[in-house]
């Protein structure tokens, strides 16, 4: 399957994650490291100055409203590990004009680019639905690059999650125990030349790799879902690059437009180079 | 049963005796530097026999908050005649420390044993408090992984809310682990430790006291508190099931007040869970998405518990979660 990205090359982003989280290394840290609670001044949030150099370097970005770009995020992390995060773009979808990437960005986050979302005029809509996992009191961001270059965002404040609630999974051994299974999901009629919703669910611990053998004192490798690529037809709709800022057992809902019954197709890597395919055969109707 | 009595007035004669038996302690914990309060000033937990050689320390019915000290989960010691075992340790260093202290003041026994429940840290951040030659930590054998995991996030909770700065030592590991059952010998009594498949968390552990046929739950139940999912609904109440039949004459569980065996005191939080499994699965049939499910399922059944606000929209989070992937 053709990747879709386009400047950024997936090498580029380990880098850039890799620079990112060692400035901010969990737990070695925690008592030097300010611990924000207020949602106050989203533009001098540190990490962010540091991502927003690394991914957009000087360009301008307009913050824009509703009518462009929606944020969907909660107010307070309910459940740390599990965090519904929705981006949709309201703006055309187009071959003369659309929006070809979404950037999710988790400011306090140890690695804040959470992912990188490529789409096509083939995905008929520049939408994700996605969880993720929050640390701390941070902002999270999304970031529209259209295909002539401006880049939008929208910023929400979101509390961290209280008491006994922490990012890591609930069950590793038992995600583990299921692997790479996946479950692929079309809902709803589906209608020839129309964006069409699908779900997409990986059994994956996506694990962060941060946490410390207590016996042997070495860091377990990290391991997680690096990228998942979704064509429809042969025709790529959806690149995603992702990180372990993605919830255990990663879950996306996106859109593409069948232009005739053809197969969704569904490619699968993670960080130790395991790969899995899944495809579902769609019939829409006229 | 027996009649519960306080302990208040024999804690005064004990802090006499405690005096003498400090000196034995053994190195000092991490966390009890120079500059913390003796363990001899610190005022004493209320604690209740509840029956004999059973004691109850009853966390308040609160989130783990600085206001409250983190004084929210049930904490319990047992006292055999060669030794005392602890089951939980409270949710600060701090708490810890008094939690010692108070028992320190009734009884002269060495603690052998401090049974750690689960990961989480209204139960087991008192940890440091319990450090010494003469005990030993038991836990699930998966408490290791799972503390290991959170702690980082523990210990910032503790700094960003409780304003307590902890280093990283401040956690303590169990080194027994338990994988099934596991007898801990007091002298003269006996404690089985048993641990669950993945339930409230994947890393539960009750404790069974056989000579009075108490059973401390810990968190796989709650009364009046609102129960917490952080491990698998379905485990649960598979879980459930099994404790329902265990032998016993009184129940812990690991927030809200104790009671005695029967349906009675296992219906409520079973009666929430099935709701809230059938709900969330419903709620996925139809097509919601997991932010439309948090607002809509079992808000009615929730809303006869203490702390629903803060705990609700999680447990439909969680649920949710785990009841996609069913086929």
């Amino acid at each position: 399957m053709k990747h879709i990205l386009g400047k950024w090359d997936r090498r580029e982003i380990v880098a850039a994650g890799a620079a990112l989280i060692g400035s901010v290394a969990l737990g070695s840290s925690h008592s030097v490291r300010a611990q924000i609670k207020s949602g106050d001044q989203p533009e001098s949030s540190e990490m962010w100055l540091k991502v927003r150099a690394s991914l957009f370097e000087n360009r301008p970005i307009a913050n824009v409203g509703d009518d462009t770009l929606v944020l969907d995020a909660p107010v307070r992390a309910e459940d740390a590990a599990v965090v519904p995060v929705a981006i949709r773009a309201k703006l055309p979808q187009t071959a003369a004009s659309h929006v070809s990437k979404l950037y999710l960005v988790i400011d306090n986050n140890p690695s804040p680019i959470a992912a990188i979302f490529s789409f096509t005029p083939q995905s008929g809509r520049a939408e994700i639905e996605t969880r993720v996992r929050v640390d701390e009191y941070t902002f999270v961001r999304a970031i529209a690059e259209t295909s002539d270059g401006r880049l939008l965002m929208r910023t929400r404040f979101v509390k961290a999650s209280g008491g006994c609630s922490a990012p890591p999974g609930k069950d590793p051994q038992a995600a583990m125990a299921s692997l790479g299974k996946m479950k692929l999901r079309v809902d709803g009629d589906v209608v020839l030349g129309k964006p069409t919703l699908a779900q997409l669910m990986i059994s994956h611990p996506n694990d962060s790799g941060m946490v410390m053998d207590q016996l042997t004192r070495q860091f377990t490798p990290r391991r997680f879902v690096r990228s998942v690529n979704v064509a429809y037809a042969g025709q790529p709709v959806l690149s995603a690059d992702l990180d372990f800022a993605i919830s255990e057992n990663p879950n996306l809902r996106f859109y593409f437009v069948p232009r005739g019954p053809g197969a969704l197709s569904v490619e699968v890597v993670d960080t130790a180079q395991a790969a899995w395919k899944s495809s579902l055969d769609v019939m829409p109707n006229a | 049963m027996w009649p519960p009595h306080r302990l208040t007035a024999a804690l005064v004669l004990a802090a006499v005796l405690h005096a003498t038996t400090t000196a034995a302690q053994g190195p000092a914990s991490p966390a009890q530097s120079a500059s913390d309060v003796p363990a001899l000033d610190l005022p004493a937990l209320d604690v209740t026999e509840i029956a004999p050689g059973v004691f109850l320390h009853a966390g308040k019915l609160e989130d783990w908050l600085p206001a409250n000290g983190g004084d929210v989960a049930n904490l319990a010691f047992v006292v055999g005649s060669r030794c005392v075992a602890v089951i939980d340790t409270g949710g600060t260093p701090q708490l810890g420390r008094r939690w010692r202290a108070t028992i320190e003041r009734s009884t002269r026994l060495p603690i052998c044993y401090v049974i750690d429940t689960h990961a989480h840290p209204d139960h087991v951040l008192g940890n440091a408090a319990f450090v010494s030659p003469d005990t030993r930590f038991v836990g699930s054998a998966k408490f290791n992984a799972a503390m290991a995991a959170r702690a980082p996030y523990f210990l910032r909770a503790l700094e960003r809310d409780f304003g307590v700065s902890a280093a990283p030592d401040a956690v303590v590991y169990p080194t027994i682990a338990v994988d099934g059952t596991r007898e801990l010998d007091l002298g003269g009594r006996t404690l089985v430790v048993q641990a669950w498949p993945t339930s409230h968390t994947d890393n539960d552990v009750t404790v069974y006291d056989r000579s009075t046929r108490t059973l401390f739950t810990s968190d796989l139940l709650f009364v009046q508190h609102i129960p917490v999912l952080d491990g698998n609904l379905r485990g649960w109440l598979a879980t459930l099931q099994q404790l329902a039949r265990v032998d016993a004459a009184l129940i812990v569980p690991g927030h809200g007040p104790t009671r005695r065996a029967g349906p009675e005191a296992w219906a409520p939080q079973q009666e929430y869970l099935e709701t809230l499994r059938r709900e969330t699965r419903a709620a996925i049939k139809s097509g919601k998405t997991l932010s439309q499910a948090v607002d809509s399922v079992g808000t009615e059944a929730a809303s006869r518990w203490q702390l629903a606000e803060r705990f609700h929209r999680r447990n439909v989070t969680a649920a949710f979660a785990e009841l996609e992937w069913e086929e």
